[in-house]
């Protein structure tokens, strides 16, 4: 096991500096400007944006930016945005409560969704809750969520008039009040983001649990007399989610990344309209950050997925 | 009407025999903009615009929270380094320059004691130096007093090359600041400078303190705690601020204005997109005020329909127009492109440029697309009114586009396209990826058919198409293209340096790494000699008439097609009052004054 671990973890430092290389190339050779608004406005002189290129050491050669990227990030340094000339990782830790908050809730309904829906489908196949199930779960994960979301906002906030349609890190009430305007406000981005997973998942979790249902063991269990409940909570469910659990370790990342879709629509602060914004200024450091950690996120994740599996299922072993 | 004419009517101003207003309305109706005629007046001795009569608060606050909406976020909040008009919006809540800009491009005074002018002595006769008097008793959010040292500071600030501003420009024109005494500033120029309002001004003109940002001038600027948290002189103090998202800020108890501001709280939330940010003023009523609502007017004006809000419109200076390649960029004069050194092989025809001017329909696309965001226009150089031509009318013939382009001796192929020695009459028409900008391609390019010019359609994804990226050919910078249409604007109600985009000495070439602003590469020596002659040119009258026969040159000669002037167009609550948008500032310009009606 130890070995094991020594090896992946080897293996993990030339991907992560592959991947690195390939992202900071493909920004360099990109399209654009930072001071693409100076570059429009005829009133501002070209040596004005010459002279910030210079500052901000634009004008070199990619490979010299690429290795003062890479020894300033490996002494823990991750730059500053070209845009708002502040801390790159001041401005991911400003956002990163928003999105785990909107991301993790989602997660979480999700699953509140998806696992007691999946199994109970999966027990009675073809019955008239499946095929309920069934087409609800198509549709909701063939309707995008720029689509559900407008809907969203058209129904609740223009016609009904219930909920905001525009999220506010910053609201100033205290107590109770706090936690309600924030429920308030995150109700809609989190169903809509909630629903969209879920109904995959509900897929994913019920093909899972029809393959155990009908194993021979199962019929054991019930021949021995356990009740319906017990075989299906502790034999079919427990074997069942195996592959569930690794599916949700690989996008933890995700929660920490962000919808860049939803995020813009509701207006969520979060590190996923970071990402676009930075990436409409062409704020390369920005970019380079938050994609970045979501690759290592990514490597890490699949690391402990497979950690997990020896975990939950001991007939794997590791060499 | 000449020159003497309009000093007579300006005596009779000064004499009182014919009110200002009447003046301003006469000049408009000479072709002069009210900009200018304002300017006329106040370099001949009379005085400036009196702030007009609004609603008066008995006291400071009361007025609850007031919640903006930005749909584009400010992302830092010094003045120095706002690239953009959102960063300048963001920073304008918390600093204050010394004048702002009216909606007729008058200065008012901020953080002045008055506005300097020829007659109180603060606008030297040769044009070198401006004396600038502070009004006294103004504070720093932190209780530090405003003085002349500040004012010093900022022009040091800004001028060093090392600090890395924006507003480097507007300032290194200063040759030295002398403080006269603690609320006394004296500017000298290096040369004679006509229009002497864009340091210490409007958008660029914001005051930061000197206590705080004396140890990050130059290398070390970027480190100032205060570019996150500012420190300023304006109506409301900041509480909380996140880079492209929200700021929140609370009113300054100490505010130098008496009795204002009205609101105890401040809200800016930025970020998603214009339509929705229209919506939830107009439509749900969630916030105060969204600014710069670029939204199809048919959509706006539906949700005005029993809402709660409404559209608030101010002529600013953007003009969306068509450039015409003078240069050749389908082949290379000495490995380059689009060489200055080279002719265009048939838009240098005048009788094909007067064609495409007469082929662009410029009712259709302002009542088809832009609406209320702008009026269809003759003139590249709108505003003020004083520089605006009226020598110029815009048509839309296609018989009179057949016609001279027959006589000219381009006949119709047999595929219906114009041709003469050999040349098509086959144009790139480029521009940036907007819906409005395609739906204008569209219509310029039916009607270019049927008149025999074939149009190829163009466009660019704006992150390429307005950068500055040596290497990229696609940007307008490059205009390696017959054609190309954008919008360009000005800073200031000033024509100085955005006339210079015509100048022979800024073509766009190789050479200069296509970082230069003469994008159509037409060079005309008359257009040289005038804008130099108005660099120096202290009499506003004469002055005003040369930047009109530099549009003249570039209108006849169609250098570029103007087609719709544009507005600025912001929204804001139906009791939302004292709002008063300028096109010449930041819609926070008058913030110390808005209220709302109970």
């Amino acid at each position: 096991m130890r070995t094991y671990l020594f090896r992946r973890l080897l293996t993990v430092l030339p991907v992560l500096f592959g991947i690195s290389l390939v992202l900071f190339t493909v920004l360099a050779l990109a399209p654009g400007d930072p001071f693409e608004e100076l570059a429009t406005n005829p009133n501002v002189p070209p040596e004005v944006r010459a002279n910030l290129r210079a500052q901000f050491g634009l004008d070199d050669p990619v490979a010299v930016r690429y290795v003062r990227w890479l020894v300033a990030m490996l002494k823990g340094n991750w730059g500053f945005s070209f845009v708002s000339r502040v801390d790159v990782d001041q401005l991911i830790l400003q956002r990163l409560p928003t999105t785990l908050f909107v991301l993790g809730s989602a997660q979480v309904l999700a699953l509140l969704i998806a696992l007691p829906v999946g199994i109970y489908s999966a027990v009675r196949p073809y019955s008239f809750f499946d095929q309920l199930a069934t087409t609800l779960a198509f549709i909701g994960f063939s309707l995008p969520t720029f689509f559900t979301g407008l809907l969203f906002i058209l129904l609740f906030s223009i016609y009904l008039d219930w909920l905001p349609f525009i999220y506010r890190s910053d609201i100033s009430a205290t107590g109770l009040r706090w936690v309600w305007e924030n429920l308030k406000q995150g109700i809609m981005p989190i169903t809509v983001l909630g629903l969209f997973q879920g109904a995959s998942l509900t897929r994913f979790v019920r093909s899972s649990v029809l393959e155990v249902v009908r194993l021979d063991y199962i019929n054991t269990a019930r021949a021995k007399g356990l009740s319906e409940k017990a075989t299906i909570v502790k034999h079919v469910v427990r074997n069942a989610l195996i592959p569930v659990v690794t599916l949700l370790a690989l996008q933890v990342p995700l929660v920490f990344t962000g919808a860049v879709v939803t995020e813009q629509i509701f207006r969520v602060p979060g590190i996923g309209s970071l990402l676009i914004a930075s990436i409409l200024a062409n704020d390369t450091p920005v970019i380079m950050a938050v994609t970045f950690v979501y690759a290592c996120l990514v490597v890490i994740f699949n690391l402990i997925a497979d950690l997990t599996y020896g975990w939950l299922d001991p007939r794997i072993s590791y060499r | 009407m000449d020159e003497r004419a309009l000093r007579h009517w300006i005596e009779r101003v000064e004499d009182g025999s014919l009110s200002r207003r009447q003046f301003t309305r006469m000049m408009v109706g000479l072709g002069l903009t009210a900009p200018l005629a304002a300017q006329m007046l106040a370099a001949s001795g009379v005085a400036q615009a009196q702030p007009r009569p609004t609603y008066t608060p008995t006291r400071r606050g009361g007025g609850g929270t007031l919640r903006t909406l930005w749909w584009q976020g400010p992302t830092l909040l010094n003045p120095h380094f706002a690239a953009g008009t959102k960063d300048a919006d963001g920073s304008r809540i918390f600093y204050e320059p010394l004048a702002a800009f009216d909606p007729d491009g008058n200065l008012i005074p901020v953080l002045a004691a008055e506005i300097p002018s020829v007659q109180n002595g603060g606008v030297a006769r040769d044009g070198r130096s401006v004396t600038w008097r502070l009004k006294p008793g103004v504070q720093w959010h932190d209780g530090k007093p405003f003085t002349a040292d500040d004012v010093v500071f900022n022009w040091e600030y800004a001028a060093d090359p090392a600090t890395g501003t924006v507003t480097l420009d507007s300032y290194r024109g200063i040759e030295r600041i002398d403080k006269l005494d603690s609320h006394t500033v004296k500017l000298s120029f290096a040369k004679p400078v006509p229009f002497w309002a864009e340091p210490f001004c409007g958008g660029r003109g914001m005051m930061i303190p000197k206590h705080l940002f004396e140890a990050y001038k130059g290398g070390k600027s970027r480190e100032a705690p205060t570019n996150l948290k500012p420190v300023g002189t304006g109506p409301y103090k900041i509480v909380d601020f996140k880079p492209g998202d929200s700021i929140r800020a609370e009113i300054n108890p100490n505010y130098h204005v008496a009795n204002r501001p009205f609101f105890d709280q401040f809200e800016l939330k930025g970020g998603g997109d214009a339509v929705s940010a229209a919506r939830a003023v107009i439509q749900t009523g969630e916030y105060d005020w969204a600014w710069n609502l670029q939204v199809e007017d048919d959509i706006l004006k539906r949700m005005e329909q029993g809402g709660k809000g409404r559209v608030e419109i101010a002529p600013a200076s953007g003009i969306e127009h068509v450039q015409v390649n003078q240069s050749d960029p389908w082949t290379e004069v000495e490995g380059e492109r689009a060489s200055a050194k080279s002719t265009h092989p048939f838009l240098t025809d005048p009788a094909v440029r007067q064609a495409l001017s007469l082929l662009v329909d410029r009712a259709s696309i302002h009542e088809q697309i832009y609406g209320r965001q702008g009026q269809a226009t003759a003139n590249f150089l709108n505003t003020p009114s004083r520089f605006a031509s009226r020598n110029t009318k815009w048509e839309f013939n296609l018989d009179r586009a057949n016609q001279i382009l027959d006589q000219a001796g381009w006949k119709r192929g047999s595929d219906g396209i114009r041709a003469k020695d050999g040349k098509r009459l086959k144009v790139l028409y480029q521009t940036s990826i907007n819906a409005a900008r395609q739906k204008t391609q569209a219509i310029v390019k039916a009607a270019a058919t049927k008149a025999g010019i074939e149009v190829e359609l163009k466009s660019v994804v704006g992150s390429v198409f307005f950068s500055t990226d040596p290497g990229n050919p696609d940007t307008y910078y490059h205009f390696f293209a017959d054609l190309q249409m954008y919008t360009t604007s000005m800073d200031f109600p000033d024509p100085q340096s955005f006339m210079i985009q015509f100048t022979s000495w800024e073509i766009s070439a190789k050479e200069n790494k296509w970082q230069r602003r003469n994008k159509t590469r037409w060079r005309n020596d008359e257009y040289d000699r005038l804008w130099r002659a108005s660099e120096a040119e202290l009499d506003p009258v004469k002055r005003a008439a040369n930047f009109v026969r530099m549009n003249d040159l570039l209108i006849q000669n169609v250098v570029v097609v103007p087609i719709i002037w544009r507005n600025n167009v912001s929204a804001g609550s139906l009791k939302l009052k004292g709002t008063e948008l300028s096109g010449w500032d930041s819609d926070f310009w008058r913030l110390p004054y808005w209220y709302r009606e109970a």
